[in-house]
C-alpha cells in the first residue's frame, strides 16, 4: 500500500510546482498577466484556508468572513496615509487589530449556534463595512489610494511582482501549514470534537467555548494578514473589500474545494478565480454558465474537488 | 411631528414590504429547512416582469397580477429543477447552490433586459397624495402597499391556520415521512409552499419597482434585510417575521430620518454628519446583535420539533 501516491496528492504536488515555477514562465515570456491573477488568487486562497479552520473543521460557519480582509488592509491603508508605510509596523499592527475584532465579534456570536451563527457574523461584517464607509477621512465609499507599498527596510521589495508573488505564496504556504499542524494538535481534537459533540466535550472537562473563540480568533488573524496583501496588491481599499458578498466568495471556495479539508480551500480558491478568469473571456454573461456550474457541484460532487480527488483516489 | 408621523408611516411601509419577503423565506426555511439566498432573485423578477407586462398591456393592475404569476412559475420550475434535491443536505450547500442561482438570474436579467434598471410608471390614480390622518398628506401609492401587505399578511394567517392545506403545510413541517405516509403528495406540497413563497417575494419587488426603479442586484441588498427580519423574529415563526419586520422597518427608516440630528445634540455637527449616516445603516445590525446575544433563538422561536 502506498499511501503517498494517491490522485489527490499528485495533484496537490502538481499544483504546488506550478505555483513556484508560475514566475520562470513570466520571466520567459515577459507575459505579466498570469502573474497578477495569480498572485490575486494566492491572497484569497489564504483568506479561505483561513475560513476553512473554523469552518470546515470547528463547524463556525462564518458569513462575515471578508470583514478581516477589510480591517487588516485598512489597518495598512490608514498607517500608509498617515505617513507609517515600515511593513515591521504595519503588519504585526493589522494582524492584531483584526485579531481583537475577532476576539469582540467570536464572543458574542460564539453564544448563538447554525444559522443564528451565520447571520450574526454577517451582522458584524455588516456594522464593520458601514464604518468603512462612514470613514470620510480615508475615502468612504470611493475609498482610498496607498501610494507605497508596506516598507521592510530594503529587505524585500514588496514593488518588484515577483517577490511580491514569492511573498504571498510563501505565506500561503505557512497559513497551510499553520492550520495542518493546529487540526492535528491537541487544540485541534478539541476543535473538532466540540464540532461532533459539545455537550461531550464540555462533559469531559474542556471549555469549549474557549477553544472555540481561540480558533475563530486565529482565522480572523490569519484573514486580517491576507487583508494586509490584498491592499498591497491592489494599492487600495475600499469598503468593497468587506461587502458581504465577499465573503459569500470565500464560503464558496471553501466549499467548493472541499470543506475541512487542508489544501481544498486552495484548490476551491484557484477552481472558483480561473473559472471566472476564463468564462469571462468565452462570453460576457458568463455568471449565466457560472452560476449553474456551482449548483452542479453541491448536487454531483459532495465533498467538492477535494472530495472528487478523494473518491478517484479510492478508485 | 408632521415629518415624525410621515417617517413613521414610511417605516411601516418598508417593514411591510419586508414582511412579504421575510414570510416566504421563514416559510421555506421553516417547512423545508432550506436557506434560499436567490429569495431576493425572486422579488428583482417579480418587478422586471410587472415592469414588462405593464408595459406590453399598457395597465399597471393587468401587468402586477402577470407578473405575479410568472414569478409564480419561475419559483416552482426553479423548484422541481433544482432545490428540491437540496432538501435534508447541509445548510452550507444551500448557501452555494442557491448563490450560483443569484449570479445566475442576474445575469439572466442584464441578458434580457439590459444592464439598465427598468421603470414601473404608476398609475394617475395611485400617484397622487391622499389625507391619512386629518391634516397629514401621504403618498396615496405607499399608502396603498400598507393595505396590500396587510391584506396579504392577513390571508397568509387564515391559509396556514385555519384551512386544510396549511394543516397539511405545519404538518409537513413537523414531520415529513408521516405526512407522506398518510397519503399527502408531500413534494407537490412542498413545491406549492415554494411557489407561495417566490409569488410573495416576487409582490414585495413588484410593489417596490415603482419606489425604486427594477434593478439588477435589488435583490441582494433587501435579501440581507429579511434575513435579519426572520432571525429577529425566530426562524419558521411568520408572527415573529411580521413583528420583526416593523421593527427593523421602523428603527431603520426612522433612524435614517432622524439620527443624525440627534447626534447633533451631543457630538460637533462635523462629528454627527459623519457618523449620522453610518450610525443609522449600522442600527437593525446593532439590533440584531444585541437580539442574538440576548436570545440566541429570536424573539419568537418556533416551537420545538
Amino acid at each position: 500500500m502506498n499511501k503517498l501516491l494517491t490522485a489527490r496528492n499528485g495533484f496537490v504536488a502538481v499544483l504546488v510546482a506550478f505555483l513556484l515555477a508560475l514566475p520562470l514562465y513570466t520571466a520567459m515570456t515577459g507575459n505579466s498577466f498570469l502573474l497578477t491573477l495569480f498572485t490575486r488568487i494566492l491572497i484569497l486562497a489564504m483568506a479561505a484556508t483561513s475560513l476553512n479552520l473554523i469552518m470546515g473543521f470547528g463547524g463556525m460557519v462564518s458569513f462575515g468572513h471578508a470583514a478581516y480582509l477589510g480591517v487588516g488592509g485598512y489597518v495598512v491603508g490608514i498607517l500608509a496615509y498617515e505617513g507609517v508605510s515600515s511593513g515591521f509596523l504595519q503588519w504585526p499592527l493589522a494582524i492584531a487589530v483584526s485579531a481583537l475584532f475577532a476576539l469582540v465579534i467570536g464572543a458574542l456570536s460564539l453564544r448563538t449556534r447554525g444559522v443564528y451563527f451565520i447571520m450574526i457574523t454577517l451582522a458584524f461584517a455588516q456594522m464593520i463595512y458601514y464604518v468603512g464607509v462612514s470613514l470620510n477621512r480615508y475615502g468612504a465609499d470611493d475609498g482610498l489610494t496607498i501610494q507605497r507599498r508596506s516598507q521592510f527596510a530594503g529587505l524585500l521589495d514588496l514593488s518588484n511582482r515577483t517577490i511580491f508573488y514569492y511573498v504571498c505564496l510563501a505565506l500561503l504556504f505557512g497559513t497551510i501549514y499553520l492550520v495542518w499542524r493546529l487540526i492535528n494538535s491537541r487544540f485541534g481534537l478539541v476543535i473538532q470534537g466540540a464540532r461532533s459533540n459539545d455537550r461531550r466535550m464540555r462533559s469531559i472537562g474542556f471549555p469549549a467555548f474557549r477553544y472555540r473563540l481561540v480558533c475563530f480568533v486565529i482565522a480572523g488573524a490569519m484573514c486580517g494578514l491576507a487583508g494586509v496583501l490584498l491592499a498591497n496588491f491592489t494599492n487600495f481599499i475600499s469598503p468593497a473589500m468587506m461587502h458581504w458578498t465577499r465573503s459569500g466568495d470565500l464560503i464558496v471556495m471553501v466549499v467548493l474545494g472541499g470543506m475541512g479539508s487542508v489544501f481544498g480551500p486552495a484548490i476551491g480558491a484557484i477552481a472558483l478565480l480561473l473559472l471566472e478568469e476564463s468564462l469571462s473571456r468565452f462570453t460576457e454573461y458568463w455568471q449565466i454558465i457560472l452560476g449553474p456550474l456551482l449548483l452542479a457541484v453541491v448536487l454531483f460532487a459532495r465533498g467538492g474537488i477535494d472530495g472528487v480527488l478523494a473518491r478517484i483516489g479510492r478508485g | 411631528m408632521l415629518l415624525f408621523i410621515e417617517q413613521c408611516l414610511n417605516g411601516l411601509q418598508f417593514g411591510l414590504l419586508l414582511f412579504l419577503l421575510a414570510a416566504g423565506l421563514t416559510l421555506v426555511f421553516g417547512i423545508m429547512d432550506l436557506v434560499n439566498l436567490a429569495h431576493g432573485s425572486l422579488y428583482m423578477l417579480g418587478a422586471y416582469f410587472a415592469a414588462t407586462f405593464a408595459a406590453l398591456t399598457d395597465s399597471f393592475l393587468l401587468g402586477i397580477l402577470l407578473g405575479l404569476a410568472a414569478t409564480l412559475v419561475v419559483g416552482m420550475t426553479v423548484e422541481v429543477v433544482a432545490l428540491r434535491r437540496l432538501y435534508g443536505r447541509d445548510h452550507l450547500d444551500h448557501v452555494l447552490g442557491t448563490f450560483g442561482l443569484i449570479l445566475f438570474f442576474n445575469e439572466v436579467v442584464r441578458f434580457f433586459w439590459g444592464p439598465a434598471g427598468l421603470n414601473l410608471p404608476l398609475p394617475s390614480w395611485l400617484n397622487r397624495s391622499i389625507e391619512v390622518l386629518p391634516g397629514v398628506p401621504y403618498s396615496a401609492y405607499r399608502f396603498s402597499i400598507i393595505v396590500v401587505a396587510l391584506v396579504v399578511a392577513f390571508l397568509l394567517y387564515v391559509v396556514v391556520m385555519r384551512t386544510r392545506i396549511g394543516m397539511l403545510i405545519r404538518a409537513g413541517a413537523s414531520n415529513r415521512e408521516m405526512v407522506s405516509a398518510l397519503g399527502v403528495n408531500i413534494q407537490l406540497l412542498y413545491t406549492l409552499v415554494f411557489g407561495l413563497g417566490a409569488a410573495l417575494a416576487g409582490l414585495a419587488g413588484i410593489m417596490q419597482a415603482p419606489i425604486l426603479t427594477a434593478q439588477i442586484g435589488m435583490g441582494e441588498n433587501i435579501l440581507i434585510l429579511a434575513f435579519v427580519v426572520i432571525i429577529i423574529g425566530g426562524i419558521g415563526s411568520i408572527r415573529g417575521a411580521l413583528v420583526a419586520s416593523m421593527f427593523v422597518g421602523l428603527v431603520d427608516t426612522v433612524g435614517r430620518a432622524f439620527l443624525p440630528d440627534l447626534l447633533k445634540l451631543f457630538l460637533t455637527p462635523a462629528a454627527a454628519s459623519t457618523a449620522g449616516p453610518a450610525l443609522s445603516s449600522m442600527l437593525i445590525y446593532v439590533l440584531m446583535a444585541i437580539v442574538l446575544v440576548v436570545r440566541p433563538e429570536g424573539l419568537f422561536p418556533a416551537a420545538r420539533r
